[in-house]
């Protein structure tokens, strides 16, 4: 039920999945919300305090799934294409990586001049001891066209899945939403 | 003709001697740090933000037997744009402001330089580049004061303050009704060459 098995994920695998997926795309359309706000908007400080605080809450989150992936048994891919697996599985390992740069540049910008990260105004998350030159502005870069990227990657992902659904008809997508139980 | 030429060799030279007789170049001691382009503008109406930007360099000529001959131009660098907040600097540095990766230089070169009988201050009129929109524009500085260093050279100092209207250089990004201008204050050492 909980643990992932050869043929299907388990309910905190689907969850964690869920849960990233819908908390990168909120703070993708937060970020590009936010930055066009006026500076007069009344949300114009409260929208990028909390990109912060849910960005370093993803970053927890993101760190347990890596913790339990590293942990669990992978399902097999029912693909019938070698390749085509092989692919899928290296595009998964992209969009990690992508995600993993992605919130260090975030929390470059804002730690750029010794500033904390204030989480929900309950805790405070320290800069590093060190900058580079044009930090905020170089990783601000890096940041955007980061999730940019990821969000093309996720939308390559989401169309894999319609089509081992509706084209090969395996239970690949099903089985992203419900345990299954082993055959 | 020979003669013609000779004589007119002769005035050139002379004119030359005169020019560098009469104006001393100076280069803004930017290297030992005793110069800076610093700027405020008003936060909401509630306070002054200030600001500078830590790169930029420059020279004039100046004599204090001949003021009103004398030039001066700065080049400054939009990048190094310093408002004591990472994230601040990178909105002003961005397209809703100085949008430094089209235009990361603003320069002023000086058409005109008028003291008043004392030689204590004066108005400078030159071209101010900034944002890619160049505008002439007149401001008024003092003169510090002027003489020999410590360690065998000679300087001479100015300070210099402008306002301007921000939607005149193409930045139109609505601070409120109290911050669409900000003031330069330009405060220099030169040292002379």
């Amino acid at each position: 039920m909980f643990k992932n098995t050869p043929s299907s994920y388990g309910l905190v695998a689907i969850i964690l999945h869920w849960l990233m997926a819908l908390t990168i795309f909120g703070l993708f359309g937060l970020g590009l919300y936010m930055v066009e706000l006026t500076y007069y908007d009344s949300w114009y400080k409260g929208s990028l305090d909390l990109h912060k605080s849910i960005g370093i809450t993803l970053v927890a989150v993101f760190l347990f799934r890596i913790l339990w992936r590293a942990l669990s048994t992978q399902p097999k891919p029912l693909g019938e294409s070698k390749g085509m697996n092989q692919l899928a599985h290296t595009a998964h390992i992209a969009m990690y990586i992508i995600l993993a740069v992605i919130v260090v540049a975030g929390y470059l910008i804002s730690t750029a001049d010794g500033r904390p990260i204030e989480v929900f105004t309950l805790f405070n998350v320290s800069a590093l001891d060190f900058a580079f030159d044009d930090q905020a502005d170089i990783a601000g870069k890096v940041h955007y066209y980061g999730a940019c990227t990821l969000i093309g990657f996720a939308v390559l992902h989401a169309l894999g899945a319609l089509k081992h659904h509706f084209i090969d008809k395996d239970k690949t997508l099903i089985r992203m939403i419900k345990p299954l139980k082993d055959d | 003709m020979k003669k013609l030429l000779v004589s007119t060799a002769v005035s050139a030279a002379m004119m030359l001697s005169a020019t560098a007789a009469n104006a001393a170049d100076y280069v803004i001691d930017t290297k030992g740090g005793h110069a800076s382009v610093n700027f405020k503008i008003k936060h909401l109406g509630y306070s002054w933000l200030y600001g500078r930007f830590n790169t930029f360099d420059g020279t004039f000529s100046y004599d204090a037997k001949n003021p009103d001959a004398s030039k001066i131009m700065v080049n400054i660098d939009t990048t190094s744009l310093d408002s004591n907040h990472a994230e601040r600097d990178k909105h002003l540095h961005g397209k809703d402001f100085l949008n430094v990766d089209k235009y990361p230089k603003a320069t002023f070169k000086s058409t005109s330089i008028k003291f008043d009988e004392d030689g204590e201050e004066a108005d400078v009129t030159g071209e101010f580049t900034l944002h890619g929109v160049t505008k002439t524009i007149t401001f008024e500085i003092d003169k510090v004061g002027e003489g020999k260093d410590p360690w065998g050279g000679y300087r001479v100092g100015f300070e210099g303050e402008t306002s301007l209207k921000l939607t005149d250089y193409g930045i139109d990004y609505n601070l409120g009704p109290a911050s669409t201008h900000v003031d330069i204050i330009l405060s220099i050492e030169g040292v002379r060459k």
